[in-house]
């Protein structure tokens, strides 16, 4: 592991600033560039040494400095509706206008567009494909609805892979390199194992993890999963984690971690600070997500077949209402939450339809209570504060409620 | 003495609790959050009780004004409020429907009163009595009077839009189309009675259900809601200031604590 001073929220400041500046620098050095959805096998990718940039991580940063109404005001201009996820939005009409204040991507030569996450992208990855006039490689994850994954989806996965391979080698007209996979591989393991150990770290009691950090390092395993500076990064962080548990030190240096809620869906990004000192104020930290987990994608190195798995299974999105609910109790169980928030993301249908049904369930197998609010991923006008503000004080006077019910029954 | 103040999107609630518990006086301003609402609530309260101000030992406040009110001792949500008033007033609640100015929830309490769960109206106006004013404001009568308009409805129409905007331009057409007035005020009704009834089912209903919020004054609504859920609902007195009582209640168990 790399020797260093610097904290890990200083190096992932460093590598968001780098991320973007290196793949303009390697644009203009005539390498090529890839955009593509965000868990997607970046594995062959990295082999082939493809500058990778991810338009939902872009739309994420763009939110969070608010600049998304001039982007999504352009979409809906074109005559997208304004019911179409707000990352396609923003991204549509990113590739038009080819500048924001946040960060600029380069323009892309080709698109690699898996459909684990929703079947949106498709159509979005579509239109790119054919508005830039450059080649889309689909990699096509069927839905899982059987508790397991079927093996003819399987089978058909692992195919597409190395049919994805035949085409990189086609546009790039260079050999793929399968030793190189393997390093890679392994690296992207590594990677995932110490995202996985320092998330998993909020357990302890105080949490050391101001969740919401979770949201800001995410980024990183997004786009550099695959080398070893985030493999690295992320042993760092869960270092400090495990001192700061050592410490006894909690989330927060002034103030201390009351309740812990899981946070389910995407962050409201214009209003990050917002909702987070919302819960900071009442005491509440979000301990642990759903969504993050979606890029602890494991499996064995050289197993191209199951990595194909992975990246279909690990995705809960594309998993069924048991898997959800399982794995939403599990982290309740694991996390000892005192609440849940559910976000109801306006852009993310398939995350929000069956949210009503969860949370009923969740609350039916371990009677952790939970909220639910409206929002939006990255449009700014699909939120109340004043509205959040209620709802989330609602539940924590319940948690209070369900902490004082347990001190009187212990007594 | 204790109080409680509600102060809502489109009406101020007070209400005056004695050292043992009694309503001294419940007083209601239809202004609300960001008017001067709330003040005329207080002064209104104050004259009432025959009261100044230094007799309060605690303040509670609540609703959506509750964190922009300078004299409180706390603040608490509406969802709290309305279960310990409501709770208050008729011990074997277990299910409370508050259809407030521009929010609507359901609230399922324990058998010992506490908050189980609840559901909140999401994403627009529909259902809450915001919907109401609208389509009252449409049919030229006032809120109070949509009620009697209501009841006296044979046929209701179907307003089957959920955005108040639509539904508004629905029932104008319903009346351009010479439906009577009558029937299109029970459309209006029953199209809010079924949103609420289909969110109080998520949450679910446990009886005794009771109404709170200024949609509880409105009978015909309150029985087209005990249709949708199912059950009658318990009429409880003065619903409007349930949430201000609440908070009262709050301040009371304050006060006797310090």
């Amino acid at each position: 592991m790399e020797k260093t001073t610097r904290t890990s929220k200083e190096w992932v400041d460093q590598m968001l600033r780098e991320h973007y500046q290196d793949a303009r620098e390697a644009k203009k050095q005539g390498r090529l560039v890839c955009w593509s959805t965000s868990i997607a096998p970046q594995e062959l990718l990295t082999t082939m040494d493809i500058v990778t940039l991810y338009p939902e991580n872009h739309a994420a940063n763009i939110g969070a400095r608010r600049d998304t109404e001039t982007f999504i005001q352009h979409t809906e201009k074109q005559g997208y509706s304004s019911d179409l996820c707000s990352y396609a939005r923003v991204n549509l009409a990113y590739a038009e206008l080819q500048h924001s204040e946040a960060e600029n991507m380069p323009m892309p030569d080709f698109l690699l567009c898996t459909s684990n996450i929703c079947h949106t992208v498709i159509k979005w990855y579509e239109n790119l494909s054919k508005e830039l006039n450059i080649p889309l490689i689909l990699f096509d994850t069927p839905f899982n609805h059987t508790d397991e994954i079927q093996e003819h989806n399987a089978a058909y996965m692992e195919r597409q892979l190395y049919h994805i391979i035949d085409q990189l080698e086609e546009i790039t007209g260079r050999e793929f390199d399968y030793d190189k996979l393997q390093r890679v591989m392994a690296i992207s393991n590594e990677t995932c194992d110490w995202w996985n150990k320092a998330t998993q770290l909020a357990a302890a009691h105080p949490s050391p993890l101001n969740g919401f950090d979770i949201f800001n390092y995410m980024a990183i395993i997004v786009f550099a999963r695959g080398t070893q500076e985030a493999r690295d990064l992320f042993h760092l962080w869960h270092d400090e984690l495990q001192e700061k548990i050592a410490q006894g030190q909690g989330p927060w240096k002034d103030k201390e971690e009351e309740y812990r809620v899981l946070w389910d869906g995407i962050a409201c990004w214009p209003y990050l600070r917002f909702t987070y000192k919302t819960l900071k104020d009442l005491g509440i930290n979000m301990v642990t997500s759903t969504y993050p987990k979606s890029w602890t994608v494991s499996y064995e190195t050289g197993d191209v077949r199951g990595m194909a798995k992975a990246y279909s299974g690990n995705v809960y999105p594309n998993r069924n209402l048991n898997y959800d609910v399982e794995n939403m109790v599990n982290l309740a169980r694991k996390f000892d939450l005192d609440g849940i928030i559910f976000h109801s993301n306006r852009s993310c249908k398939l995350m929000d339809f069956r949210q009503y049904e969860v949370q009923r369930r969740v609350l039916e197998e371990c009677g952790v209570p939970s909220v639910l609010f409206d929002g939006d991923q990255t449009d700014p006008r699909l939120f109340s504060e004043a509205q959040y503000d209620t709802r989330i004080q609602a539940l924590a006077e319940m948690m209070a409620e369900n902490k004082a019910k347990k001190r009187r029954a212990a007594q | 003495m204790f109080l409680g103040i509600d102060i809502g999107s489109s009406s101020s609630k007070v209400v005056i609790l004695s050292p043992q518990r009694e309503i001294v006086t419940a007083q209601v301003v239809n202004l609300g959050t960001g008017t001067r609402g709330a003040a005329q609530a207080l002064e209104l309260a104050y004259t009432a009780a025959k009261l100044q101000p230094e007799a309060i030992r605690r303040t509670v406040a609540t609703g959506y004004g509750r964190m922009t009110f300078s004299g409180a001792d706390k603040q608490i949500t509406e969802i709290s409020c309305h279960a310990k008033g409501a709770r208050f007033l008729a011990p074997g609640l277990r299910t409370i429907i508050d259809v407030g100015g521009q929010d609507t929830k359901a609230i399922r309490l324990s058998p010992t009163g506490l908050v189980d769960n609840f559901v909140m109206n999401d994403k627009c106006a529909a259902g809450t009595g915001r919907f109401l004013e609208v389509m009252s404001r449409v049919l030229g009568c006032t809120l109070e009077e949509l009620s009697g308009l209501a009841e006296a409805g044979t046929e209701p129409v179907s307003i089957s839009n959920l955005c108040t905007v639509f539904a508004e331009s629905e029932v104008i057409s319903h009346l351009a189309a010479g439906v009577p007035l009558e029937n299109v005020a029970a459309g209006a009704i029953r199209s809010v009675a079924l949103r609420v009834g289909g969110m109080a089912q998520r949450v679910g209903v446990e009886p005794e259900v009771g109404m709170t919020g200024g949609g509880a004054l409105n009978a015909a609504l309150v029985e087209a809601i005990g249709e949708a859920v199912g059950c009658p609902l318990r009429p409880l007195p003065q619903p409007q200031t349930i949430g201000a009582l609440g908070a009262a209640l709050f301040a009371w168990e304050m006060g006797r604590g310090a």
